[in-house]
């Protein structure tokens, strides 16, 4: 019963995301190959100074990337640190510097971690202003650095790769503002509140008093799900009955997570003038998705105890208005997106459920990814799979009329090295240093065992993928964790920005020969099968045996 | 017929449907005579001597004839090498003697010598790492324990023996294949006949110049070093590159620059260069050796098949790249795993940390890369031909498209005379007379080909050469051979355009009508893919006549229809390029099965071909043995040159084909892919392998603290130092069963990528997961009867 529930709920997700996929894809194509510009658009360059019919280099690309990350994640740092001197800051005082650091850092890398409890820190102003704004530039950042890669393909050995301003603008202004307008009035008819009303009391039935809190929340659950950002208006994230309030809402707002990652794989096809290579991404996209969306329903429905059993499964941390299917099939899309948000509590899933969410973070974020980096990631990990696949065949790799060569191999290999790196190494030096181990043992991690061994291990996973999302129970707001998870968080998207722009470039600056694919066998199943293998062999072995101590001591 | 005729040939088909009377301005904008072409390069004019060179045994074989008539093959092909040339030799030492194998092999484990190849310097680490633990244990009394298990005693010097043999094995892999290569080189280099040289003992340039008076040593040319030296005298080959100190000389340096014409060698600024390898005709010098002898493109080529000057191909670099991200990652799980699990105080031990990073990262397959290499050249060698480096051998496996220089390479080179065609009003008889007249001195291949045909139809040859014959011998520049009788007959046979303007040179006033008929011919005949030899002459009296057209036909070579079908069937396109005209060209290119054709190119155009194929996205290999087609040799991606050719050729040219068989490029792109194929098949096996090391090896950590962990266990190892211990000698032996896998390359068959895919990941993806899994377990039976295992 459960599982046909299960596949319901999946196939209505799927249909949506399938009927989208084609119209939106193909959008997103001509938003980023069309050379008018809109007049809104003309006037943001002639006031920005923007020559927006010149391409850049991928160092300047690169440079811009960077420039208005900093720019932005400085601006947002302010925001929270002069927050007592805004309006509408509900009477909050400024956010803590490393606790700014870390908020900061999160937003512009796309990650939204949140350290904070989002309606006891940040007023209205700094939602909007700040956290809001960077949900849609973020987003547009990824967006951006993905069809850059896309034109290093199509370039004709000109070494140029789009302008980032004007994807930038062209992003916001034609794609997730339009999308975010559409979503937002769905769901406000679906309940959600948009308001700058403040907290509300109220007397309940039982004669106590209850605060409501108020708030612009629909536009900013919005962008946190088109953007795949994760950071939301409540700590209680999507749990919360005002982020997410009904069944229907919570597939709706599974279908905005992976509505832009998938459709930008028909982006990519469309801009190649390929879909085979693009198709055999999906596929691989979709298989690793409905393989994480499967085992964590089937750990769930099967690993309960008694209690569980009575109740159909571990009701333990959800919401009853979504039940285990509901809150399996918005986690799975949660951890396969940089998504991060969360509609149940990853902390009280069984253990081997919630190895399958970090898991499911590790290979990559490849099915499908966040917004723009679901592609570049997923296109990295094809360079890989085309260069083994042409040495298999003893044929040159060829990737749509590009070779593979030694730069390419080598930031391919840096790429895979980004996050394990990060991870384990935050890891390790959290552990290393005896006050800093007391203090998240003794703090952070809601017990001192294998279950507070995975809040650890998730938190650092999450991070250095760029999810934010958590396990609630482990207490992150702390000095040490607020800047090593925010170094992570900005090291784990930008050096791997600064690695695809630079296979962009290197791409670009080929000629691009007739020779589509080098007789390599793109659209074959053979193929998607070893871009599978390749995505699960380069990401799980690295994580196994930390996950030993974690989840799997605990689940077994 | 295959071929797609191309837009350059098309223009020229129209432009100039006729045997060319005229100058045509060539698509490439060069002046060419059309028609009938010399390759004017100074190889070709010289009819009598072989281009022969001191490491081909075939060269002096080779009848070297240049035509008598127009068109001049750039240099001869030679017949096929005698059976006992020393790289067709069958297998029987080729493998170094076992001690010697194993002492090189223990030579190569030392950090500094694994310094370029980062897996296997890891491997050492671990191993050396593994040791010092090994002799710590017992000083400090240390219990050695893991991950919460007690380790049977002397476990982590049993580790410490097995993580050295595993980097033994990979180092023995490596002198397995470098031994191979070594033994077969060894044969070739003796083959180079060395050249002795005198050498003065003392030389005083002020008081001897001359060097009349002084001591001087009979030494082996190769014993030459900078600053020494050697008397040559009339007759003897220059044996090392120097300057002219005293005296002079003509010196004879076709073989090593193609130019024919001895050239005047003295103590002048300008000319007192000299080169080794070429031949002092004239009176006697002394030389100053300049550079020492040895290192020629030949030498170079030799020691990388030895795999001494190893470098590393891009796509090596490239593969290498991902091993180390990959080995990295494991350093990185070893090196922080201790400090993350730190809360439970259960750290692993430090051999199992390094035999989980042995056994992970991709040892395997970076120890037999190198062997994959190595393996390869020797494959080549074996047949024949020599590489400059790896990355040449690679990119002949990427190779899309093939350029063949015709001449020599896809006919004989060597054109015979098919038929005697009189004009009307000349009898065959005639014909064949003057025919035999004008060739009677023409001592060429071709020459006598017409002597041969003559004979063959019945007519009796005329070698009685009087006195007062005048006899013209074929030059490339005049373009025809003949002789003038006493009588005052003179006879002429050459190139249509050379015949036309000898007889108008001479006045002759021929008739419109017999003009328009050996037109006809010569078109009808070079229609056909022959070469039209006209015969004239001017009678003792009378007018001048038109005689005949001898059809000239050059045969392509018996093998090599077959070859471009191997070459359609790996996919290439094959180009044939020459100095031909089109018509000749098209013949020859359908009756060969050649894709596409380009005639009339001049050396710049067969740059300009390979150029436009690059730009094309393809890359090129060009085979080619003359002078002129060392630019295009350079230009290509691979240049694959006769060994025939000067050295200049093969200096532009990354590979060598000693027995001079232009179609052994099939064999180098064969063997360039399977060598890929074999490093791809590796990969994946070793990956697939990893899987079921994960499995042995992941639930041992930290089994004796959670003793749930051994549910993923799925091998049921027998315990936790046994499941280790295994997985390390797993390691050890799979790379026994993977080094002939190296040597001998995988199987490489023309299936379509789609299948080949398919069935490549069937054996080495699934195939590595089962025989690891059967390979653990079955070390693990054997291992756990060890007591404590």
């Amino acid at each position: 019963m459960q599982w046909l529930a299960a596949l319901t709920a999946l196939l209505t997700v799927a249909v949506a995301i399938a009927l989208s996929y084609r119209p939106l894809g193909d959008y997103m194509a001509w938003v980023f190959t069309s050379r008018h510009h809109l007049g809104v658009e003309r006037l943001i360059y002639r006031l920005c100074r923007i020559n927006a019919n010149q391409s850049q280099s991928w160092k300047a690309y690169l440079g811009s990337v960077l420039a208005f990350s900093a720019a932005g994640m400085l601006v947002l740092y302010l925001l929270q640190r002069l927050q007592a001197w805004l309006p509408y800051s509900l009477g909050l005082p400024p956010v803590a510097p490393d606790l700014a650091f870390n908020t900061a850092a999160s937003f512009v890398g796309n990650t939204n971690w949140q350290s904070y409890v989002p309606e006891h820190t940040m007023g209205y102003t700094v939602q909007m202003a700040g956290l809001a704004v960077q949900s849609f530039v973020s987003a547009a950042t990824g967006l951006a650095v993905a069809i850059a890669l896309v034109r290093g393909f199509t370039a004709r050995g000109t070494g140029v790769i789009g302008n980032f301003w004007v994807d930038m603008t062209r992003a916001n202004l034609r794609i997730l503002l339009p999308l975010s307008i559409i979503a937002t009035i769905i769901l406000l008819l679906g309940g959600v509140p948009q308001n700058f009303s403040g907290d509300t009391v109220i007397d309940t039935l039982a004669g106590g008093s209850q605060t409501l809190p108020g708030g612009p929340v629909a536009s900013q659950e919005t962008i946190k799900m088109l953007g795949t950002n994760g950071g939301g208006f409540f700590n209680a994230n999507s749990a919360h009955p005002f982020e997410n309030p009904s069944a229907w809402l919570n597939l709706f707002q599974t279908y905005m997570l992976l509505v832009v990652p998938f459709a930008s794989i028909r982006t990519f096809g469309r801009m190649v003038h390929d879909h085979r290579l693009a198709r055999s991404m999906l596929i691989c996209m979709v298989a690793l998705l409905l393989i994480a969306y499967a085992s964590l329903v089937g750990f769930e429905l099967a690993n309960g105890g008694a209690a569980a059993a009575d109740s159909h499964g571990a009701l333990e941390g959800k919401e009853w208005r979504f039940g285990i299917i509901g809150s399996m099939i918005f986690t799975a899309a949660t951890t396969g997106t940089t998504g991060g948000a969360t509609n149940s509590m990853i902390g009280s899933f069984t253990p081997l459920s919630s190895m399958v969410a970090i898991l499911h973070m590790v290979l990559g974020e490849v099915s499908p990814g966040g917004v723009g980096s679901g592609l570049y990631t997923l296109l990295v990990l094809v360079v890989i799979v085309i260069f083994i696949a042409g040495l298999l065949l003893g044929r040159s790799p060829v990737i749509l009329g590009k070779r593979v060569g030694v730069r390419e191999m080598k930031i391919a290999a840096l790429v895979i090295l980004v996050m394990p790196v990060l991870a384990l190494a935050g890891m390790a030096a959290s552990m290393a240093i005896p006050p800093i181990r007391a203090e998240i043992i003794d703090y952070s991690m809601s017990q001192a065992n294998a279950q507070g061994m995975t809040e650890f291990i998730y938190a650092f996973v999450s991070a250095a993928i760029n999810n934010g999302s958590a396990m609630a129970g482990f207490s992150a707001n702390t000095p040490w964790l607020n800047i090593v998870l925010g170094i992570i968080i900005l090291l784990g998207r930008f050096l791997v920005i600064a690695l695809v722009l630079a296979m962009a470039g290197s791409f670009a600056s080929q000629p691009r020969s007739v020779d589509r694919d080098g007789h390599l066998p793109v659209g074959r199943p053979t193929f998607v099968i070893l871009l599978i293998a390749l995505v699960v062999f380069i990401a799980v072995p690295t994580f196994f045996p930390v996950l030993t101590v974690g989840p799997l001591a605990g689940g077994l | 017929m295959t071929s797609n005729i191309p837009a350059k040939a098309n223009a020229q088909l129209s432009t100039n449907p006729q045997s060319g009377l005229k100058q045509t301005t060539a698509a490439t904008g060069t002046v060419t005579t059309a028609g009938p072409k010399p390759v004017s390069t100074p190889a070709s004019s010289q009819p009598s001597t072989a281009v022969s060179d001191p490491t081909s045994p075939a060269a002096t074989a080779s009848a070297s004839s240049q035509p008598s008539t127009t068109t001049a093959p750039p240099a001869a092909p030679a017949p096929r090498p005698p059976a006992d040339n020393p790289w067709e030799r069958e297998e029987g030492h080729v493998f170094p003697p076992l001690p010697k194998l194993l002492r090189a092999a223990l030579a190569k484990c030392t950090p500094a010598a694994l310094w370029d190849n980062p897996v296997l310097e890891l491997t050492w680490w671990g191993a050396a790492i593994t040791t010092l633990v090994a002799i710590a244990e017992p000083i400090f009394g240390v219990q050695a324990r893991s991950g919460g298990t007690l380790l049977p005693a002397g476990f982590s010097a049993t580790m410490a023996v097995f993580l050295w043999l595993v980097l033994y094995t990979a180092t023995i892999a490596e002198s397995l294949a470098e031994g191979r290569g070594r033994s077969q080189t060894e044969a070739l280099r003796a083959l180079r006949t060395s050249t002795r040289a005198s050498r003065i003992r003392h030389y005083d340039p002020r008081r001897d110049q001359a060097a009349r008076h002084v001591a001087t040593l009979n030494v082996d040319a190769l014993d030459l070093r900078p600053g020494h030296f050697v008397i040559v005298t009339a007759g003897q080959t220059l044996p090392a590159d120097g300057d002219i100190v005293w005296g002079g000389g003509m010196v004879d340096e076709s073989a090593q620059t193609g130019e024919s014409a001895p050239v005047l060698r003295n103590t002048s600024r300008a000319n007192r260069q000299v080169i080794s390898g070429t031949r002092l005709l004239s009176d006697r010098m002394v030389v100053k050796v300049t550079k020492t002898p040895g290192h020629t493109a030949t030498d170079r080529m030799i020691a990388l098949a030895e795999g001494t000057h190893r470098q590393r191909a891009p796509k090596e670099m490239a593969l290498l790249a991902l091993l180390s991200s990959f080995s990295l990652s494991f350093v990185l799980v070893s090196l922080t795993l201790n400090l993350v699990v730190a809360p439970w105080d259960m750290p692993v031990s430090i051999p199992i940390l390094a035999a989980l990073v042995v056994t992970l990262i991709p040892t395997e397959i970076a120890a037999l890369m190198s062997v994959t290499g190595i393996a390869a050249m020797y494959q080549l060698l074996r047949r024949g031909v020599l590489v400059d480096s790896g990355h040449a051998l690679e990119t002949a496996g990427d190779v899309s498209t093939v350029l063949f220089d015709k001449t020599g390479t896809i006919t004989e080179g060597d054109r015979c005379a098919t038929r005697f065609l009189p004009l009307s009003g000349v009898s065959e008889a005639e014909l064949v007379a003057a025919a035999l007249l004008a060739s009677a001195g023409d001592q060429s291949y071709e020459g006598r080909s017409i002597t041969a045909l003559a004979a063959k139809r019945g007519f009796a040859d005329c070698d009685d050469l009087s006195e007062g014959d005048k006899i013209f011998d074929f030059s490339a520049k005049t373009r025809l051979s003949g002789r003038d009788c006493p009588d005052g007959r003179r006879v002429r046979k050459g190139a249509e355009s050379a015949i036309l303007k000898w007889l108008d040179h001479d006045g002759a006033d021929i008739a419109p009508a017999a003009l328009a008929e050996l037109q006809g011919e010569t078109t009808r005949v070079a229609n056909r893919g022959g070469t039209p030899l006209v015969v004239a002459e001017f009678p003792a009296a009378g007018p001048a006549r038109l005689l005949g057209v001898i059809p000239m036909r050059d045969v392509v070579k018996d093998a090599v229809p077959f070859r471009m079908e191997q070459l359609h069937h790996l996919g290439i396109k094959t180009v044939m390029i020459t100095g031909d005209n089109p018509l000749t060209a098209k013949a020859i290119a359908s009756e060969a099965d050649i894709d596409e054709y380009i005639g009339d190119a001049d050396p710049q155009a067969k740059v300009d071909a390979i150029v436009a194929e690059q730009q094309a996205g393809h890359f090129v290999a060009m085979s080619g043995d003359g002078v002129n087609d060392a630019p295009a040799l350079a230009q290509a991606d691979v240049g694959v040159a006769m060994n025939s050719a000067s050295p200049a050729v093969r200096q532009a040219a990354n590979m060598v084909i000693l027995d001079n068989d232009p179609t052994k490029i099939v064999d180098v792109i064969e063997i360039g892919r399977r060598q890929q194929a074999t490093r791809g098949a590796l990969i994946t096996f070793n990956m697939a392998n990893d899987i079921m090391r994960y499995f042995a090896l992941f639930p041992a950590l930290f089994a004796g603290e959670f003793p749930q962990l051994m549910r993923l266990n799925i091998l049921h190892l027998h315990s936790v130092p046994s499941a280790i211990l295994s997985t390390v000698i797993f390691s050890i032996v799979v790379m026994g069963i993977l080094i002939p896998l190296a040597l001998a390359g995988v199987p490489y068959g023309l299936t379509s990528p789609k299948r080949a895919l398919c069935r490549n990941l069937l054996y080495y993806g699934l195939g590595g997961v089962l025989v690891a899994a059967a390979g653990i377990k079955l070390i693990d039976l054997l291992v756990m009867w060890i007591p404590g295992y």
